[in-house]
């Protein structure tokens, strides 16, 4: 072909063509990622089809009953949601300000020293599973409400609907404090990621007015980061919504609404945990799918939410739940 | 000006190379090329012969389109996503943008040196040398230890390196580090050496011995090298094209380039009055 | 930021208000102490219970016994144990080799609209309550063959995994520099080449610590078993029938009326939580070495 050929000895193998080894792996990678799509179809999917036959039963109803009666295959769905927004809304209640609260010390007060052992305990809190922390809660913090923290505040806030009522131990708050301590790192870690983007120029700027250490936190962090924060408390939320094993050992699993927070509650997580593998006709099996559905819906909004605000706040990069 | 004159005076032995040229067929015929990066022009209606064992050197000030050029002639242009081409390169008369072939199969026939070294961390000196063989699947060992020895020789790197080629390749300094590089491409075989300003992060020193490689090169490959050093283009190279603005302005010997160059804008920036 | 608040704090208050402002200071940052010490403290109590309760009920039985009929003494957990084993194993045959080959996708061949919409099905995906992955592969596994089976419990944990380790293996693969893809391609190395054998070698560190914190996820996860592998008391050969797993027979025993079941389900909780603070300190080991060497050039 041209005279310069060096005089080497072995030539590289001259394929000129398409190869098809390259193709198939980038097929292959292909697959793995469409994987993602798949599963989402199929999520939705299932949980719609087994549902079918409760929604066609109890129609929109199906979220307005209160009645959970397995005997006369009558199934509805309300105290179940109550039970998952309440247990959730205490949990939030008590781990956003805590949360929050610890985020601040962490990137404001604590010396180095001090910060990194307690990151790293914080981070050991998220690795507990959720079935651990139900073990310890039917043992160890369950009868301690109801020994000394329940008593306590039904004499000190007994006027409230909330704290009025027979004390069991296993109950609604039960359930709210064991989700609060399960979704407290992870709040704890997107409030310092918030705490930490607030840009210096504007707490400079409060010191140059002659702001004191929290006049400066207040004025020119907190106000900052309210947004972050506030989406910090959302995704605690989501994961609130999931949780199953921990709330099903300590919440009661008792079907009933009721205002106080001393008597036993259920969760959607819960209920399924517990029944589905004892679904004795077509129509509870269902209706247990058709809370499924119900639960992801709810998780799949306000995780949707999330994921929103906590975009806008890193343009493109997301956090990992 | 005088200094390159006396540069080029002092490798005046070197110019007798370019007329032994083994071969008519010149390296890379170029027609009509255009570059964009999205909408931006990188290279307008750029034709230029390149002849074959020969260093050509092309020079031009920041953002001329050197570096674009360069690394069209052996596709690597089309890693940027966005970009779009027209017109037409040949190597030794076979079109490099023909449907019938795959970038790879350019791309063992004209080998690239970076700007910067990048020896693959994990792998050793000689598994560095290697790479481009092994992963074209060539695993006799008896030709891998003959190649390994000779690339390690031509980039004038053997001696330096014989007795630890099982250490990584990272842990060599800089200026090592390029000539790894420049043994790892040589190791393929390629028939053209390409090179995107191989010296700019290097001590003077390194510089020079990577220089010095390139003259022992020249007889074996042909070779291309972008510069924005313009002592090192009249020092090392046969043949001089000259880029501004993405266009070709001027190509000739270097020589001639460097000392009555035909164009006036050439004329400026070899005499610095912009670069 | 210090230095400031040093010379602010050395200007010494001269009236009423400013006092007041100062020790409110102080106030608020004891309040945050306690918040921050409120926060921590279940840790330690956990562990604390787990290691008073467990402990002594971790015998030699324990690890090679497999549970004793309701209402005998005895028996220990070994079925389980080996059960989670199992379920781990098939979950990382289908999630490891789906989640690096995805992570690949994204950061190898994907464009930027398809990747957004992939990152983003993959976050939502990570936000599914594991129970509802149990009813999915319920319905789809375990009614179709009339049997739970560790099959089925293998797969639910795996296609939790899937999205956790896609993610991860992206971040890692995007940190290589594109200059080693480069040189690999100026070699004409075929692209599939330049992916397996440069850049996955290269961040097989990052990868793997992915896929640690992944199967220490895993290896907790109860609800998306209850209704797959649903637990056994007895050995395990066939992977076709339901299989004992380690979380599931803490919570059965933990919820039992027995009270030498409770021991078990301690000892139990304690292997489970060792094996997780196993994996957690091997992750933080690779994860200090990757950061000394953050940057793959060396000069």
């Amino acid at each position: 072909m041209h005279e310069i050929t060096p005089k080497y000895s072995y030539r590289l193998d001259y394929k000129k063509g398409i190869q098809w080894p390259d193709l198939s792996f980038q097929f292959l990678a292909l697959l793995g990622a469409s994987v993602i799509l798949v599963l989402i179809v199929l999520v939705g999917y299932e949980l719609y089809r087994t549902s079918v036959l409760s929604i066609h039963n109890f129609g929109f109803s199906f979220v307005k009953n209160t009645a959970w009666d397995p005997v006369a295959d009558i199934y509805g769905a309300l105290p179940f949601i109550y039970g998952t927004l309440v247990s959730s809304l205490i949990a939030i209640l008590l781990a956003v300000p805590l949360g929050v609260a610890t985020a601040l010390f962490l990137t404001e007060i604590a010396p180095n020293k001090i910060r990194q052992p307690l990151i790293t305990v914080i981070e050991l809190l998220a690795s507990v599973p959720s079935v651990i922390y139900g073990l310890w809660g039917i043992f160890v913090l369950v009868p301690w409400m109801r020994d000394f923290l329940f008593p306590w505040l039904k004499t000190t806030l007994g006027f409230l609907p909330f704290f009025k009522g027979p004390i069991y131990g296993v109950s609604m708050l039960s359930g709210g404090v064991i989700v609060a301590i399960m979704i407290l790192p992870i709040v704890t870690s997107f409030s310092r990621e918030v705490l930490r983007s607030v840009p210096n120029l504007q707490r400079e700027a409060a010191y140059a007015l002659g702001a004191t250490h929290w006049e400066v936190i207040c004025v020119a962090v907190l106000s900052y980061s309210k947004r972050g924060l506030f989406g910090a408390g959302v995704i605690g939320l989501g994961r609130a919504l999931g949780e199953t094993m921990a709330v099903t050992m300590v919440i009661g699993n008792s079907p009933k609404i009721s205002a106080s927070l001393f008597a036993p509650g259920y969760t959607l997580a819960s209920v399924i945990a517990n029944e589905f593998a004892e679904a004795t006709t077509d129509l509870y099996l269902s209706s247990l799918f058709e809370l499924g559905l119900v639960l992801l819906v709810i998780t799949l909004i306000v995780n949707g939410v999330a994921q929103l605000m906590l975009r806008q706040l890193t343009n493109g990069a997301s956090f990992k739940n | 000006m005088n200094v390159i004159e006396s540069l080029i005076s002092m490798d005046a032995k070197s110019l007798n190379v370019k007329n032994n040229v083994k071969t008519k067929l010149p390296v890379f015929e170029i027609r009509n090329f255009k570059l964009w990066y999205n909408t931006f022009q990188a290279l307008n209606d750029v034709s230029i012969d390149i002849s074959a064992n020969l260093v050509t050197a092309i020079i031009g000030p920041s953002g001329c389109g050197k570096s674009s050029f360069i690394r069209s002639l052996n596709r690597m242009h089309e890693v940027n996503p966005g970009t779009r081409m027209d017109g037409s390169i040949k190597l030794f008369g076979e079109d490099i943008f023909s449907n019938k072939i795959e970038a790879a199969y350019i791309r063992r026939r004209v080998g690239m040196v970076f700007q910067k070294s990048n020896p693959f961390p994990t792998m050793s000196i000689a598994e560095n040398v290697l790479v481009g063989l092994r992963l074209n699947g060539i695993t006799k060992k008896a030709i891998l230890k003959q190649r390994l020895e000779e690339s390690l020789r031509l980039a004038a790197l053997w001696d330096e390196v014989k007795d630890f080629l099982d250490r990584p390749g990272v842990s060599l300094s800089g200026g090592q580090q390029q000539r790894l590089c420049i043994a790892r491409a040589l190791a393929v075989q390629p028939e053209v050496l390409l090179m995107d300003e191989p010296c700019s992060s290097l001590d003077p020193i390194a510089t020079m011995k990577i220089e010095e490689l390139i003259q022992t090169l020249r007889d074996k490959i042909s070779i291309v090298i972008v510069t924005h050093n313009m002592q090192q283009a009249a020092r090392c190279s046969d043949r001089t094209a000259f880029f501004y603005m993405g266009r070709l302005i001027e190509y000739s010997d270097t020589r001639t380039i460097f000392t009555h160059p035909l164009n006036p804008q050439t004329e400026q920036y070899v005499s610095g009055r912009f670069g | 930021m210090q230095n400031i608040n040093l010379i602010v704090s050395r200007y010494r208050p001269t009236n009423q208000f400013q006092i007041l402002r100062r020790y409110k200071s102080s106030f608020i940052s004891t309040l945050l102490g306690l918040a921050t010490l409120i926060v921590v403290t279940p840790l330690f109590l956990v562990l604390f219970f787990l290691i008073k309760e467990g402990a002594s009920s971790l015998n030699l039985d324990f690890f090679t016994h497999v549970p004793k009929p309701t209402g005998e003494l005895g028996g220990g957990m070994a079925n389980a144990i080996l059960g989670s084993i199992t379920l781990m194993g098939i979950a990382c045959i289908l999630g490891v080799p789906v989640g690096v080959l995805g992570g690949v996708y994204l950061s190898e061949y994907g464009n930027t609209k398809v990747n957004y919409w992939i990152r983003f099905f993959a976050d939502i995906l990570n936000g599914v309550p594991s129970i509802v992955w149990g009813m999915v592969v319920y319905s789809i596994l375990v009614v179709p063959f009339k049997t739970f089976s560790a099959y089925a419990g293998g797969i639910a944990l795996g296609l939790i995994m899937i999205p956790l380790i896609i993610r991860n293996t992206e971040e890692v693969l995007v940190l290589v520099p594109q200059s080693f893809r480069e040189a690999g391609l100026a070699l004409g190395i075929p692209r599939w080449r330049i992916v397996f054998s440069i850049i996955l070698k290269t961040a097989t560190k990052g990868i793997v610590t992915g896929i640690l914190v992944a199967i220490a996820r895993i290896s907790g996860e109860t609800a998306p078993l209850l209704f797959t592998a649903f637990g056994n008391s007895f050995w395990n050969h066939n992977l076709a029938q339901p299989i004992a797993a380690l979380p599931l027979q803490i919570y059965a025993y933990a919820i039992s009326p027995y009270e030498d079941l409770h021991h078990q389900a301690w000892a139990g909780a304690l292997v489970l939580m060792l094996l997780i603070l196993t994996l957690n300190i091997i992750v933080r080991f690779l994860s200090r070495d990757v950061a000394r060497n953050s940057s793959y050039e060396r000069n």
